[in-house]
C-alpha cells in the first residue's frame, strides 16, 4: 500500500459521503454533503500536483526541491470560495425554513402550496 | 465615416427626447427632428457620388475571425431607402408632435422612433449580412415597443406580441439562410456575395438558403400566409402605422429581396415562390381590405396587398419588372403614408375611424378631404397620379408573363387585384368624405392645425408631381436605384403617362370601372363575403401559441418537477455515465511514477478519515454529532495538507474550518436538531449505489493521475517568484501577482456571496419569518450562565494577541506561509470570539466597523493597486517591489502586491463578519434576552450608586 492509494481512497470516501448526503431530503444534510464534496474536490486538485513530502513551495537556499505551487494557489482560493458557498446555502436553507416552516428540500404537493403562499406573502 | 454617422446619429439621438421632454414637447420634437435632419443632410452629401454610379464604403474590423465586421456602403438602392426612411421620418416626427395627446409620454415615443429609425438605416446601409441581421432584429424589437406604445390597451400589447413573434421567427430563419449564403460566397460582405451570383444559384444549398431568407422577407413584409400580424399591429398610434407599416419596416423585406435580387432571382424556384406569393397576397388582401370598416384596418390590408404587388414584380425576375417594383415602392410610400396621416386626422377630429359612422366630411374638413382624395385616387391607380404609372407598369409586365404555360392566369388575377384595389380606394374616399353629412360624429370635426396637415400635403404634392412629370422628378432616381438592384445594364427607361393603346391600358380601364361597380354594389358583395368561409388568423395564431406554450409546460413540468433530489440524482448519474464512458476509452495501465512509502502517522490519519466518512453517513440524522464529525474530517484534511507540503492550504483550511463550524452552529440553533427518516429503503439503496460508484470512480481516476509523471508549467513560477514577484512564498506570489486577476475575481465573488447572505436574512426580518422567530422556543436546554466569565476574560485577553498574529501572518505572507486570505480569516475569528463570549449586544456596541464597507474597500484597494500599474505604463496588476529602510528596523522588502493582498484581507474580514453578524442578528428577533453586560455574573464590584445613575 502506498501513500497515493491512501490519498485516492480518502478522496473517494469523502466524495461518496458527500454524494450520499446531498441526495438526502433535508437541507442540513445537503449542506453537509456539499461541504464534504468541497473537501474531496480540494484534495483532488492538490493531488493533481502529485504527492510531495517535505518540499514546500517556499524558495530557500536549503530546499532540496519544490512541490508544484500552482494547484495549491488554485485550491487556496477554492477553499475560501467554498466557505462563501457553504455560508450562502446554509443561510438560504435557514431563510427557507423560517418562511415555510419546513426544511424539506423537495416540494411535495402540500409543502409546495404552503411554502408558495407563505413565500409570496413574505416579499416586502 | 459619414456613413457610420448616418447610422449612429439616430441611436445617439435617442437619448435626447427623454432628456429634453422636461424642456417641453416642442423642444423634444425639435431635437428629434434635428437629429433626423442632420442624418438626412449627411446622406445627401453622398448623393453626387451615388448618382455618378459610385459605391461609397466604410469599413471597421470587429470580429474578423467570424467574418463579422462593421462595414457600410451606399449605392443607389441604399441611398433610396435611407432617404425614404429619413424624409418620411422627418414628416412623421412633425405630425406626431400634434397627434400625441397631452397624457402620452412623448419623450418615450420619440426615443423609440429614433431607435427604430437607426435600425432601419442600419439595415439599408450595412455591407455585412451579419451586421444587417443585427439591425434587422433591432427593428423587430423597436417596432414591438412602438406598437405596444399605448400600454394600457390590450390590443396594443397583443398586437405588439404577435408582430414580434412572427417577424422575429422569420428573422431567425433568415439568419440561417444568410449564413448559408455567406458560406457559399466565402464572405459575409454583401458586395462580395453579389459577385458570386452564379456560384450561389448553382449550389445545392441554393434552395434551402432561398427558402430561409424568403421566410424572413415574407414575415417582415407581411406576405401571405404571414400577413395577419400587420392589421393587428394597427393598434399602434397612427404615426407609427404611417411610418413603420406603410413606408419603412414592412418594406425591409422588399429591400432585402431587391438587395439580393442579382444572386437569388432568375431561377424557376424564385419565380414560382416569390411571384405566386406576391400575387396571392395582392388579391386576397385587397379583397379583405374592401370590407374593412376600420379605416386603419382598410389601409393595413391595402398595404399588405401593395407589398404583394411589389413582391410579385420582383418575383418576375426581369430587369424591367424590378424597375416597376422599385418605382412602386416610392409611389406607395408617398400616397400610403399620406393616407395613414389623413386616417389619423379623421380619428383625431371625429373620435372614430369606423367608415360606417363617417361620411360627408368634405364640407367640414376640406383640406383633409382634398389630401385624402388625391392620395386615394393615386392608390386606385387613376391618371395622372403616380399610382397610375407604376400600376400600369405592373399590369404591362403581368400581361407578358406566362405562369405554368398559361398566358391568361397572371394578367387575369392581376386585373382582379387591381379591381379590388380601386374599389377599396374609392370606398376610403367616398364613404368617409363624400355623401351626406351626418350630425352624430362623436366630436365636432374640423380641419386640424397645420402641423398635422402639412406633412401629408407635402407627400400629396409629390404624388401629383411624380404623376405629371415622372421623367423629370423620378426617372434619374429610379434609374440609379434599379441599376443597383439589377446589378447590370438596364433596358431603356421611359417613365411617362401615355404609352399608346396597350394591353395595360385596357386592364386599367377594366380595373377602374370594376372598382366603381364593386363600390356601387358594396352591400351585395359584402353578403357574398359573409357567406364564404373566413378563417380568422388571430384565433389560429393564438391557438398555435397556446398549444406550443402548453407543450412547453408539459415538457418543463415533466423534467422540472421541483425535486432537487431528482435533479441531483440525474446529475450524478449523467456525470458518472459520461465520465465512465470517457474513462473506458483511455488506457489504464499502472503508472511509472515511484510510489511514496507510507509511514505510521499518515496511516492513522487515513483510518480516522475513513472512519469519519463512514460515521458522517451513519449519524447524519443527529445534526450536532454530524457537525462534530465534519470537524474531524476538516481537521484531518488540514493536517494532511501540512504533510503534503502545502502549509498555506493547511492554515487556510483550519481557519475556514473554525469559521464554518461556528456558522453552521449558529444556523443549527434555529433549525431542527434531528433529521427524520423519510426515504424508502429502495431510494437509500439507489443513493448509496450512486455514492459508492462515484467514490470508486474518483478514487480510480485520481490514483491513475497520481501514479503518472507529468510536466508542469510551475517551473516558470518557481523560477520567477523571487526575481519578478519579489517574494519567496510561491503560492502567495501566484495568488497576488501571476494570477492576480483570478484572485481579484474571487474576492469579488466572496464579497457578493456575503452581501447575498445579508440580503437574504435582512429580507427575512421583514417577512413572515419574523413571526416564526418571535414565537420561536429554544428546543434545547440553555446554560444559565450564557456568557461564562472564564471565556469572556480569555477572549478579551486574546484579542490583541490574535490581532497581532493576524498582522504577522499578513506581513510575512509574501515570503513565508500566510497572506491576506489567512490573515483575514484569523482576524475575523478574533472578532467573532468576542461575539461568542460576550454576546452580540455587547460586542456590537464596541466593534463599530461597517463590515459592508470593508468588503467594498477591499475590492477597491485591490483594484487600485492593480490599476496603479497603468501609471507606470504596464498592464493591469503588474507588480513591482523595492527595499525600504525604516529607523530601528532592518531593511525590508515592500512589494506593490502587498496593497493587493491588503484588499484580499479586507474583503475576507468583511465577508466573514457580514455572514456571521447577520446570522447572529436573527437571534435578536427572538424572545431571548439581549446581553448588555459582558458576562451574566460579573465578579467586578458593583458600581457606585451615582455612577449607575449617570449611566442611565
Amino acid at each position: 500500500m502506498d501513500l497515493e492509494f491512501l490519498v485516492a481512497s480518502a478522496i473517494g470516501a469523502m466524495t461518496a459521503a458527500g454524494v450520499y448526503l446531498t441526495l438526502r431530503g433535508r437541507t442540513f444534510a445537503v449542506v453537509i454533503g456539499m461541504t464534504m464534496l468541497s473537501y474531496a474536490i480540494n484534495v483532488f486538485l492538490v493531488a493533481t500536483g502529485r504527492l510531495v513530502i517535505n518540499q514546500p513551495p517556499v524558495i530557500s537556499d536549503t530546499a532540496t526541491g519544490y512541490t508544484d505551487p500552482l494547484p495549491q494557489a488554485l485550491v487556496l482560493t477554492a477553499i475560501v470560495i467554498s466557505f462563501g458557498m457553504t455560508a450562502l446555502i446554509v443561510v438560504l436553507a435557514l431563510r427557507a425554513y423560517l418562511e415555510s416552516g419546513t426544511d424539506k428540500v423537495d416540494f411535495d404537493e402540500t409543502g409546495a402550496s404552503e411554502a408558495g403562499s407563505d413565500g409570496a406573502g413574505g416579499r416586502p | 465615416m459619414t456613413l457610420a454617422w448616418i447610422v449612429l446619429l439616430p441611436f445617439i439621438g435617442a437619448l435626447l427626447p427623454g432628456l429634453l421632454i422636461r424642456a417641453g414637447r416642442d423642444a423634444c420634437a425639435l431635437a428629434t427632428g434635428a437629429v433626423t435632419l442632420l442624418a438626412l443632410i449627411l446622406l445627401l452629401t453622398q448623393a453626387p457620388a451615388v448618382f455618378a454610379g459610385e459605391v461609397v464604403e466604410a469599413r471597421w474590423e470587429w470580429l474578423p475571425v467570424l467574418g463579422l465586421n462593421v462595414t457600410f456602403f451606399v449605392d443607389g438602392l441604399g441611398f433610396f431607402f435611407a432617404g425614404l426612411i429619413l424624409t418620411i421620418g422627418l414628416l412623421i416626427i412633425a405630425y406626431a408632435r400634434y397627434y400625441l395627446a397631452a397624457e402620452d409620454p412623448m419623450g418615450e415615443f420619440y426615443a423609440y422612433l429614433l431607435l427604430f429609425q437607426g435600425a432601419m438605416v442600419g439595415i439599408v446601409l450595412s455591407n455585412n449580412v451579419l451586421l444587417l441581421l443585427i439591425f434587422w432584429e433591432l427593428t423587430s424589437l423597436s417596432s414591438f415597443l412602438l406598437i405596444g406604445y399605448w400600454k394600457h390597451l390590450p390590443e396594443g400589447r397583443q398586437g405588439a406580441r404577435m408582430a414580434l413573434a412572427v417577424t422575429a421567427m422569420g428573422g431567425l430563419a433568415m439568419i440561417a439562410g444568410m449564413l448559408i449564403l455567406g458560406d457559399i460566397a466565402g464572405s459575409y460582405d454583401i458586395t462580395e456575395i453579389l459577385r458570386h451570383g452564379d456560384a450561389i444559384k448553382a449550389s445545392p444549398l441554393y434552395l434551402p438558403a432561398l427558402l430561409l431568407i424568403l421566410a424572413g422577407c415574407f414575415t417582415k413584409s407581411a406576405q401571405f400566409p404571414f400577413h395577419f400580424w400587420l392589421p393587428h399591429a394597427m393598434a399602434a398610434p397612427t404615426p407609427v402605422s404611417a411610418y413603420l407599416h406603410s413606408a419603412t419596416m414592412v418594406k425591409a423585406g422588399l429591400f432585402l429581396m431587391a438587395r439580393l435580387w442579382p444572386v437569388l432571382a432568375g431561377t424557376e424556384a424564385w419565380f414560382y415562390i416569390v411571384a405566386t406569393t406576391g400575387l396571392v397576397t395582392m388579391v386576397i388582401a385587397a379583397w379583405i381590405a374592401l370590407f374593412k370598416d376600420d379605416l386603419k384596418g382598410l389601409l393595413a390590408h391595402s398595404t399588405v396587398s401593395h407589398l404583394g404587388l411589389v413582391t410579385m414584380l420582383f418575383g418576375f425576375g426581369t430587369p424591367i419588372a424590378a424597375v416597376a417594383g422599385v418605382f412602386h415602392i416610392l409611389n406607395h410610400a408617398t400616397f400610403k403614408c399620406a393616407l395613414f396621416m389623413t386616417a389619423g386626422i379623421v380619428d383625431h377630429e371625429t373620435g372614430t375611424r369606423d367608415a360606417r359612422r363617417l361620411g360627408g366630411l368634405a364640407a367640414l374638413m376640406p383640406i383633409t378631404a382634398t389630401i385624402a382624395t388625391v392620395a386615394g385616387l393615386s392608390m386606385a391607380g387613376i391618371a395622372p397620379l403616380n399610382g397610375f404609372l407604376s400600376k400600369e407598369m405592373m399590369l404591362e409586365e403581368s400581361a407578358h408573363t406566362v405562369w405554368a404555360d398559361n398566358p391568361w392566369i397572371l394578367p387575369t388575377l392581376a386585373t382582379l387585384g387591381a379591381i379590388f384595389s380601386a374599389a377599396y380606394s374609392f370606398r376610403y374616399v367616398f364613404h368617409v368624405f363624400f355623401g351626406r353629412a351626418r350630425d352624430d360624429y362623436p366630436h365636432h370635426p374640423h380641419d386640424p392645425s397645420p402641423g398635422m396637415y402639412l406633412p401629408p400635403s407635402l407627400l400629396v404634392g409629390l404624388v401629383v408631381a411624380i404623376g405629371l412629370v415622372p421623367a423629370l422628378i423620378a426617372q434619374p432616381l429610379i434609374e440609379v436605384v434599379a441599376g443597383a438592384v439589377v446589378g447590370g445594364p438596364l433596358p431603356a427607361l421611359h417613365l411617362k403617362l401615355w404609352h399608346g393603346v396597350t394591353p395595360a391600358l385596357g386592364m386599367s380601364i377594366i380595373a377602374t370601372a370594376g372598382g366603381a361597380f364593386l363600390l356601387w354594389r358594396h352591400d351585395a358583395f359584402n353578403r357574398i363575403r359573409l357567406a364564404l368561409p373566413r378563417p380568422e388568423a388571430k384565433t389560429m395564431f393564438d391557438a398555435t401559441v397556446g398549444g406550443l406554450a402548453a407543450a412547453a409546460n408539459v415538457f418543463t413540468d415533466g423534467l422540472h418537477n421541483g425535486s432537487l433530489r431528482r435533479y441531483l440524482a440525474f446529475f450524478f448519474f449523467a456525470t458518472l455515465t459520461v465520465g465512465i464512458a470517457a474513462f473506458m476509452s483511455g488506457e489504464h495501465a499502472a503508472g511509472q511514477r515511484p510510489p511514496t512509502p507510507v509511514s505510521f502517522v499518515p496511516l492513522v490519519g487515513w483510518l480516522l478519515l475513513m472512519g469519519a466518512c463512514l460515521a458522517i453517513v451513519l449519524v447524519h440524522r443527529n445534526r450536532l454529532l454530524t457537525l462534530i464529525v465534519m470537524g474531524v474530517v476538516g481537521l484531518i484534511v488540514s493536517v494532511g495538507f501540512i504533510y503534503l507540503s502545502a502549509p498555506d492550504l493547511a492554515l487556510t483550511q483550519i481557519s475556514v474550518e473554525v469559521v464554518s463550524v461556528i456558522l453552521l452552529l449558529l444556523a443549527l440553533n434555529f433549525l431542527p436538531k434531528e433529521t427524520p427518516v423519510e426515504s424508502s429503503s429502495l431510494r437509500r439503496l439507489r443513493d448509496a449505489a450512486l455514492a459508492g460508484i462515484s467514490g470508486v470512480s474518483v478514487t480510480g481516476l485520481i490514483y491513475l493521475v497520481m501514479t503518472r509523471d507529468f510536466t508542469s508549467i510551475s517551473a516558470y513560477h518557481l523560477a520567477q517568484s523571487k526575481p519578478a514577484g519579489g517574494g519567496t512564498n510561491v503560492v502567495n506570489v501566484i495568488l497576488v501577482d501571476f494570477r492576480g486577476y483570478d484572485t481579484f475575481g474571487e474576492i469579488i465573488v466572496l464579497g457578493i456571496a456575503a452581501l447575498a447572505i445579508y440580503a437574504l436574512l435582512d429580507g427575512a426580518l421583514r417577512g413572515p419569518a419574523v413571526k416564526s422567530l418571535a414565537s420561536w422556543i429554544p428546543d434545547q436546554l440553555r446554560a444559565k450562565d450564557r456568557h461564562p466569565m472564564m471565556m469572556v476574560v480569555a477572549t478579551r485577553a486574546m484579542l490583541p494577541l490574535a490581532l497581532v498574529v493576524g498582522i504577522y501572518i499578513f506581513l510575512r505572507g509574501h515570503n513565508q506561509p500566510g497572506g491576506g486570505f489567512i490573515a483575514g480569516l484569523v482576524v475575523g475569528l478574533a472578532f467573532l470570539m468576542q461575539y461568542m463570549a460576550s454576546g452580540f449586544g455587547w460586542a456590537e456596541r464596541r466593534l463599530r466597523f461597517d463590515y459592508h464597507a470593508l468588503i467594498g474597500w477591499g475590492v477597491i484597494a485591490a483594484g487600485i493597486t492593480g490599476a496603479a500599474a497603468w501609471l507606470a505604463g504596464r498592464p493591469f496588476l503588474t507588480s513591482d517591489y523595492g527595499y525600504v529602510k525604516l529607523p530601528f528596523l532592518e531593511e525590508f522588502e515592500l512589494a506593490t502586491a502587498m496593497g493587493f493582498d491588503l484588499g484580499v484581507f479586507l474583503t475576507v474580514v468583511g465577508a466573514v463578519m457580514v455572514s456571521l453578524a447577520t446570522l447572529s442578528r436573527l437571534a435578536r428577533h427572538t424572545e431571548a434576552p439581549i446581553s448588555r453586560e459582558p458576562m451574566d455574573y460579573s465578579p467586578a464590584p458593583p458600581p457606585r450608586h451615582e455612577a449607575a445613575q449617570e449611566r442611565v
